[in-house]
């Protein structure tokens, strides 16, 4: 349903940059619509990172990150050929994971 | 320059914007647990100040964000929050003037640098601060002013 992440990660040195476009609305609940109803809250709310499967990272996120959000950080000790996955859930419980390999 | 009436009153600032985040009260808890509806919630400042008595974060060059001196569009201002301190356990961005002030909290392990860039809104210019906190609890904090010129002229 939602659409895929696009995801980068290259090493340079001991460690690799990770770069991260989600595809998401990130309604925040403060807009209304044409006839004056809010537009009820629909972000993303936690986001985690897993490095050949082990957890390196977790966020939690606010309906003030931007829509589509983009989400870059470093992860030490990753190589290329390693396996970078990205998991996000919104606050509809949809859910998505997507997996990079490092270059 | 910053005198130290300033410090403290950015620090007095930070500590209500956290207090009102809900953060003071649960840094003890695990922060990678589930989200944490009522910190992204908050928004006044009066609830802040009860909760106060916590540790007020105190301004660290140690950690720095990073961002527009203008931004033109208020919906995609890209900021980024870093720390070169030890033992770092969570990091976040807060935009004191939004609705609610915390944007997004990164919880770090040590396999990740405590490095991140992302995209937030804001609703009007603003100081955005962005706060480390340490194992021990400690909480330290950088501030930057980022104004916003939605669809104005860009100058």
């Amino acid at each position: 349903m939602a659409d895929p992440m696009r995801i980068r990660a290259q090493a340079a040195g001991d460690k690799a940059t990770v770069r991260v476009l989600m595809s998401h609305e990130m309604e925040t609940g403060q807009r209304k619509d044409a006839s004056g109803k809010v537009i009820p809250a629909w972000h993303i709310t936690t986001v985690a990172a897993q490095l050949n499967g082990k957890e390196v990272m977790t966020a939690q996120w606010g309906p003030a990150v931007s829509k589509n959000p983009y989400l870059q950080f470093n992860i030490k000790g990753a190589k290329a050929g390693d396996k970078v996955a990205v998991t996000w859930t919104d606050n509809k419980g949809d859910k998505r994971t997507d997996e990079a390999t490092v270059s | 320059m910053t005198t130290r009436r300033q410090v403290l009153s950015h620090s007095a600032t930070v500590a209500a914007l956290m207090a009102s985040a809900g953060l003071l009260p649960s840094m003890a808890r695990a922060q990678s647990g589930p989200f944490n509806a009522a910190a992204f919630e908050a928004k006044n400042m009066a609830d802040a100040l009860k909760a106060f008595g916590s540790a007020a974060p105190t301004e660290s060059k140690e950690v720095t964000v990073t961002g527009p001196d203008i931004a033109e569009n208020g919906a995609v201002v890209p900021v980024g929050v870093s720390t070169t301190m030890a033992n770092v356990k969570q990091v976040m961005i807060l935009v004191e003037k939004n609705p609610s002030a915390l944007v997004a909290s990164f919880a770090v392990t040590p396999a990740v640098d405590a490095n991140f860039q992302t995209r937030v809104k804001m609703g009007q210019s603003s100081n955005v601060y962005a706060v480390a906190i340490t194992n021990d609890g400690k909480a330290f904090f950088a501030q930057k002013e980022v104004k916003v010129t939605l669809g104005g002229c860009g100058g």
